[in-house]
């Protein structure tokens, strides 16, 4: 089995207010297709290591592979670009361009990539769209949209470039149970159908349990992995 | 690599979903450039109207005999003095003649010279105008007229009256507007001038002659230079004044140097002659670049505070963006095309409020009686201006634009993830 993601030695300090070295020596790996978790009290690390495994955190020591190959200290267009084409990020608060239609968001990425024609591009976010459930709203602002609804809205603007792995921060967090669910089965089916590689925090142990893999983060160490 | 389509397309949306601030800023750069339009069409207008008035009454090279003392007394010239401090009290210039002495030679070579569009001689005397009691001092010039004609706008001064009018007349006169105002005369009646030495010559009024300077319109009339030689009883080679215009006005300072050396007359070029009124051109143009810039700066902080707030505002999308992998300098480019576009449509906007108001402006009368031939005001329509315009728009709004924009292009997307 390919490796997609790998940790070593990473070490991050946060010099204000005062020195703490909030992450230390993590080593880790997520294998391609694995459905990993990451688990912690609040304050233990977890949001700090999901930043800089999606590369937008440089400032830390030790090294991240990104399909087996070394990300650490590339220049930040070069990261930007990787973002772009390989990291799916889902964050805890469904952040989306409220001015934009749901379509529009979705395709954003895409654009920016600029691989694909406009139609082929608006065709794969219909798509994703329809896998999540959520096509008839494409063409609706994407600030008249609910909170469970914009979570999808994320979700499918963070596959939209078919990435190598997708990372989520408490994808769930503020989801009824209902839609919390059903974003799990979302995961879990991207997973099985289409090999895709996820990793994600969350505080729900019921979330947890039913992933392949638990990564037990306490004090800025993984403790149980 | 630069997707400009993307880019454009989110920078279009911010404009629109903020469209009041949009226009806001936008109307600010549009109130500056007009401003500018309006004032530098305007401006120059005036100061070529003004150097016209100048220009086109005063000759390129002006040659005449100025009676001064000589620079080398005799005394330096005994070689027993040579190095001896020589006082000599009361110099006098010797007498001499007003005349040009070599006046016809110096006409032939003047035409025969290239770059030169024409010289003319003029014979200026002084004389008394006579009028039934009435008895006023004055000048009289001989031209020539129909080569004044060619070589300056003399007709359009001329108000009653033609210039061939004179040419057939030998004792007709072109009287200055002020000398038949106040002798009550007007074209077809008939004047008497008595030179210094008393004699006295009737002449026939074909004209009035209005320079609109009423010092000069008050003294000075037109007439033959044949007549002036016969009212002297000068001979025909007698000339007082040689004016000259050239192809090149530029090179009117070397030539006149160099005339001056070779004729041993004194030469005064219409940069010597107008010194004092580049002055005034320059102050004018001084006072529309201070108001245009000053104007600028203003629509220049509007934007900078516009823009400010918008990235601020869009601190979350921001982030979004750049987690989603749209790089610094994407974002950047996303504000600074907001505020190029926003200096575009107000630059070319104020383009057209310039155009618009210089044409009002163009449409007002202004009579005056010193430009017989203008009616309105004085508008320079230079498409330089206009480009001018809207570069300077665009560089304050790039300008303006780049601070702010710089500031988002180094947004911390962790940070603003991290803060909610
Ligand atoms: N910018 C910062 N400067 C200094 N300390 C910080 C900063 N951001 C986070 N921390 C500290 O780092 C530690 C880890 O924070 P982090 O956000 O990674 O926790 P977490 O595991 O995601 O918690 P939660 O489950 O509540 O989201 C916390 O103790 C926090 O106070
Ligand atoms: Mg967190």
């Amino acid at each position: 089995m390919s490796i997609v993601l790998e940790a070593k030695n990473i070490n991050k300090y946060f010099k204000k207010p005062v020195l703490f070295h909030v992450l230390k020596n993590l080593n880790f790996k997520v294998k391609t297709g694995e459905f990993a978790s990451i688990m912690g009290k609040s304050g233990s690390g977890k949001s700090t290591l999901l930043y800089i495994l999606s590369t937008m955190d440089t400032d830390y020591e030790g090294q991240l592979f990104l399909n087996e190959e070394l990300v650490t200290g590339k220049p930040n267009t070069l990261l930007s670009r990787i973002r772009n084409k390989h990291i799916g990020f889902v964050f805890q608060f469904h952040y989306l361009l409220s001015e934009f239609s749901v379509l529009e968001n979705v395709m954003l990425p895409a654009k920016k990539l600029g691989v694909k024609s406009h139609s082929e591009i608006e065709y794969d976010a219909m798509e994703k769209l329809k896998m999540l459930k959520i096509d008839q709203l494409a063409k609706k602002r994407a600030s008249r949209i609910s909170g469970g609804e914009k979570q999808r809205v994320a979700i499918a603007r963070a596959l939209i470039n078919n990435p190598s792995v997708l990372m989520g921060d408490e994808p769930t967090g503020n989801l009824d149970s209902y839609n919390a669910e059903n974003v799990f089965q979302i995961f879990k089916q991207l997973k099985e159908d289409q090999g895709l590689s996820l990793l994600v925090v969350t505080h729900d142990i019921d979330f947890a349990k039913r992933t392949d893999r638990i990564i037990q983060m306490e004090d800025g160490q993984i403790i149980n992995q | 690599m630069t997707n400009w389509k993307v880019i454009l397309g989110i920078a279009k949306t911010h404009l629109i979903t903020k469209m009041k601030s949009t226009t806001t800023a936008s109307l600010g750069v549009t109130f500056g450039i007009g401003a500018y339009i309006t004032l530098v069409s305007f401006m120059t207008g005036l100061n070529g109207m003004l150097d016209d008035l100048v220009i086109n009454q005063t000759p390129h090279i002006h040659l005449y005999n100025e009676i001064e003392p000589s620079e080398q007394q005799p005394i330096a010239l005994h070689e027993e003095f040579e190095n001896a401090l020589n006082v000599v009290h009361s110099i006098k210039p010797k007498q001499s003649q007003k005349k040009i002495h070599n006046a016809l030679p110096i006409l032939n070579y003047l035409k025969e010279t290239g770059n030169v569009k024409g010289a003319t001689p003029q014979l200026r005397a002084q004389i008394f105008y006579l009028s039934g009691s009435i008895e006023l001092g004055g000048n009289l010039v001989g031209v020539d007229i129909m080569e004044e004609v060619r070589l300056s706008n003399i007709q359009d001064y001329i108000i009653q009256g033609t210039p061939e009018a004179l040419k057939n007349n030998n004792s007709g006169i072109l009287l200055g507007s002020g000398l038949a105002n106040k002798m009550s005369l007007s074209t077809g009646d008939r004047i008497q001038v008595s030179t210094i030495k008393g004699d006295i010559f009737p002449l026939k009024i074909v004209g009035i002659y209005q320079s609109g300077i009423a010092d000069i319109d008050n003294i000075q009339s037109f007439t033959n230079l044949k007549t002036v030689q016969q009212i002297l009883g000068e001979a025909e080679n007698y000339v007082t004044d040689i004016n000259v215009k050239l192809n090149d006005i530029t090179e009117a300072a070397t030539m006149s140097r160099r005339l001056e050396r070779q004729f041993k007359v004194k030469a005064i070029d219409i940069n010597e002659a107008n010194a004092q009124f580049e002055t005034g051109s320059n102050i004018r143009n001084l006072i529309t670049y201070a108001v245009s810039i000053t104007l600028l700066i203003v629509a220049g902080f509007g934007i900078y505070n516009i823009l400010n707030m918008l990235i601020y505002e869009k601190m979350k999308d921001i982030a979004i963006l750049k987690a989603t992998g749209f790089s610094g300098t994407d974002v950047q480019l996303i504000f600074m095309s907001q505020a190029m576009i926003i200096g575009a449509i107000g630059g070319i906007l104020g383009l057209v409020v310039g155009y618009g108001l210089t044409r009002l402006i163009d449409n007002v009368a202004f009579e005056t009686e010193a430009l017989p031939t203008i009616t309105t005001y004085p508008i320079n329509y230079n498409i330089m201006y206009y480009i001018i315009g809207i570069s300077f728009a665009l560089i304050s709004t790039f300008i303006a634009g780049y601070l702010p924009s710089s500031k988002a292009k180094r947004i911390d997307p962790v940070q603003i993830i991290r803060g909610t």
